[in-house]
């Protein structure tokens, strides 16, 4: 018999020994999450528009930029783990989650040095989020520009 | 009204992540890329800007909206520029994002010491 089939049989066997999660709980709490950090950022929206030059639209660029921070010290000082952990996706797919990412990776190299460590590492985890999104911008980019030219 | 809207739009984009991590067994980094790339295809179709109009920052605090202002600013420059100002735009919109994640990121390493 070959390894891969091996392998295989091995996770066909432990599937119904693995514990199942709590879908429905872990939905809740990831809404629950989720949705309290939207509420936060229209707060912060709401507040750039009525108190500093921003409209609907730009608006969007100092309140992610607030949510970092509050996030990146969140990280600094170990409560954003805590809410992570119950959060779920709720705390890793708002723009927060991304601070957490190039935050706590800079942190766990830290021992490294600043730059070798912090520097390099800033983008270990969350390096793929840009990545994927400038690749696939481009691309739409492109196929959209194009149906409009020719169009 | 709007805090609702953001409350429900913005927890339902995390309950979709939440099933993917459960269900299809992604990683959170999966989950992230994947709606980056997802929030750039709805932008593509022009969807995106219907649901930010609906929903306020429940649809532009989720990472989905990352990919929908990389190709805003892509597609804003490319009607001045042509083709090369997809290239020239793309991360005119985010960068207030990305550089503040940056600077917020490694001041907070500087300060803080690594937990666990």
């Amino acid at each position: 018999m070959s390894n891969k089939e091996q392998q295989q049989e091995y996770a066909q066997k432990i599937k119904p020994l693995q514990p199942k999660p709590p879908y429905v709980i872990n939905c809740l709490k990831a809404y629950l999450v989720g949705g309290l950090i939207c509420v936060i950022g229209e707060a912060l929206m709401k507040f750039y528009m009525t108190y500093f030059n921003f409209n609907e639209e730009t608006a969007g660029n100092p309140t992610a930029a607030t949510l970092i921070l509050i996030a990146a010290l969140l990280t600094g000082i170990g409560v954003y783990d805590k809410i992570g952990q119950f959060g779920g996706a709720g705390s890793a797919v708002p723009v927060t989650g991304f601070a957490n990412a190039v935050t706590s990776a800079a942190l766990e190299h830290k021992s490294e040095g600043i730059v070798l460590g912090i520097a390099t590492n800033l983008f270990k985890l969350a390096g793929a989020v840009i990545v994927f999104g400038a690749v696939s911008a481009y691309i739409f980019g492109m196929i959209r520009y194009a149906f409009k030219t020719l169009m | 009204m709007d805090y609702l809207w953001a409350f429900l739009v913005g927890g339902a984009i995390c309950v979709v992540g939440q099933l993917l991590i459960d269900i299809f067994k992604l990683t959170p980094a999966h989950v992230t890329t994947s709606f980056v790339v997802l929030g750039a295809l709805l932008d593509a179709f022009g969807i995106y800007d219907n649901l930010i109009k609906f929903a306020g920052a429940g649809a532009t605090v989720p990472i989905t909206s990352f990919g929908h202002n990389l190709l805003h600013g892509a597609m804003a420059s490319a009607e001045e520029h042509g083709f090369i100002g997809i290239a020239m735009g793309i991360f005119e919109l985010t960068s207030a994002g990305i550089s503040s994640a940056i600077l917020f990121g490694f001041l907070v390493a500087l300060i803080f010491k690594p937990k666990g």
